[in-house]
């Protein structure tokens, strides 16, 4: 199977690139508007900023074709973020293909931010393909100053000072706050469940 | 909060993983893949890779073995050694790297950290202090990796980790090095210390022999990983064996 990894200039390739190939699945680099539209499945992995990136996707003229993708899609990270309507972030607007806005963590004063490190995940939805299979109040490893609040695609939920979405999934939209290539076993889980989601 | 992280620190020479005592006398502990997949399997929850001699030799970490590792290892690691540009952080960074961790050279150009930290992100930020307590205080020392190089910075301790931190350190790794390599517990009174000023996540490094040195590093100390090697190279514990320790101390750490 062949999986389509969007390259906007925002992200660190290799290890999501690495991670499929541990599962056996082959990747290409998907940059411009026409790899999107002959993808079979596509992960969108991102870091740093949520305006420069949502600049870039349209820039690139990458944002129409993503919403009009029937491929199955998943967001890792600020690409998770981006599927919402909007981000907090430097006022960025998403792709909109999940209801919603993204805010800044708030875990208190003296916390430390970003919250970064390996926090569990507890299950909020039975029947999820993304999470399947995954024990519930597994823990994976996240990097990240900002979150979607729990609401209708949430499937998993993490903790720093509030609750956010952990992981969403929608139809053949699939989002994961967390890094699931840095996750070990849980991670490469959550990976394969994505190879094989239809 | 985030699990408490335990990490291995592999120190790497020639391509090796080596062990020395107090920062010298280095000894050939095995190769780096094996030990970083040991490690993985045991529970590890990050990895640091340390070229020690890289920032006396002047040249950074080498690619090759840093995308062996990213492309074997699915938990997040760190390198360390001799990172001096933005260029050096960036190819270490696109080979899979998750962090780059400085530390001479951050001594030599304090703008090192806020350029990286602008460019990549505080997360990848890490700048190691290896610190020695001295008349009652704590001193920063650089070309530690070299004992005929090893000398004092000229900089206290607390002063320097409050000036890494505004500069845009994402976490700081303390060294502490009248403990490195004696296996007699973490410097519980300077990490404590550093603690105090440290908004970001700290790093205990130095000195752990025994499963009760993490219980107190994270129990008093309160740092948010902490990292040793001999004990692990040496397979004194296993990390499963540690990990189940702690949550028997009701620590949280990952299973």
């Amino acid at each position: 199977m062949r999986v389509s990894v969007i390259d906007i200039g925002c992200a660190n390739l290799a290890s999501v690139i690495f991670a499929l190939e541990r599962l056996g699945a082959g990747a290409d680099i998907a940059r411009e508007p026409a790899d999107i539209a002959r993808a079979e499945r596509l992960i969108f992995p991102g870091v740093g900023s949520a305006a420069y990136a949502a600049e870039q996707l349209s820039k690139r003229g990458l944002a129409e074709p993503l919403r009009g993708s029937r491929a199955p899609l998943l967001g890792l990270c600020l690409g998770m973020q981006l599927l919402f309507e909007a981000s907090e972030e430097g006022d960025a607007t998403g792709l909109g293909l999940l209801p919603g806005r993204v805010a800044r963590l708030d875990a208190g004063e003296n916390a430390p931010w970003p919250h970064m490190g390996w926090s569990r995940v507890r299950k909020t939805r039975a029947g999820s393909r993304l999470l399947e299979g995954v024990e519930d109040g597994a823990f994976f490893y996240f990097v990240h100053g900002y979150a979607a609040p729990p609401g209708a695609a949430t499937i998993g939920v993490a903790e720093y000072g509030e609750a956010f979405s952990a992981a969403v999934e929608d139809g053949r939209r699939f989002g994961c706050q967390f890094h699931p290539e840095r996750s070990g076993a849980a991670g490469a889980r959550v990976l394969s469940n994505f190879l094989n989601a239809s | 909060m985030p699990a408490r992280r335990i990490i291995p620190c592999l120190d790497i020479r020639d391509g090796l993983v080596v062990k020395g005592v107090q920062f010298k006398g280095h000894e050939v502990v095995g190769e780096i893949a094996p030990l970083a997949r040991r490690y993985r399997d045991e529970g590890a929850d990050e990895l640091v890779l340390y070229d020690i001699t890289a920032s006396v030799r002047g040249a950074p970490v080498d690619l090759a073995w840093v995308e062996a590792v990213a492309r074997e290892i699915d938990i997040p690691f760190a390198i360390a050694g001799g990172i001096r540009s933005l260029d050096d952080a960036a190819r270490r960074l696109e080979r899979g790297a998750d962090k780059i961790s400085i530390n001479s050279p951050a001594l030599e150009n304090p703008g090192l950290i806020d350029a990286l930290a602008a460019r990549f992100g505080s997360q990848c930020v890490v700048v190691g202090v290896d610190s020695r307590a001295e008349d009652g205080d704590y001193f920063v020392h650089q070309y530690t990796g070299d004992p005929a190089a090893s000398r004092a910075a000229g900089r206290r301790t607390l002063d320097w980790i409050k000036e890494a931190q505004d500069r845009g350190a994402g976490e700081i790794v303390l060294n502490c090095m009248n403990e490195d390599g004696r296996r007699a517990g973490y410097d519980i009174r300077q990490l404590s210390a550093a603690r105090d000023v440290a908004r970001a996540p700290l790093i205990a490094s130095g000195g752990a022999g025994a499963m009760t040195h993490f219980r107190d590093v994270f129990e008093i100390a309160d740092v948010s990983g902490a990292l040793a090697a001999s004990v692990f190279h040496r397979s004194i514990f296993s990390i499963s064996d540690l990990k189940e320790y702690l949550i028997s101390c009701a620590i949280d750490v990952r299973r």
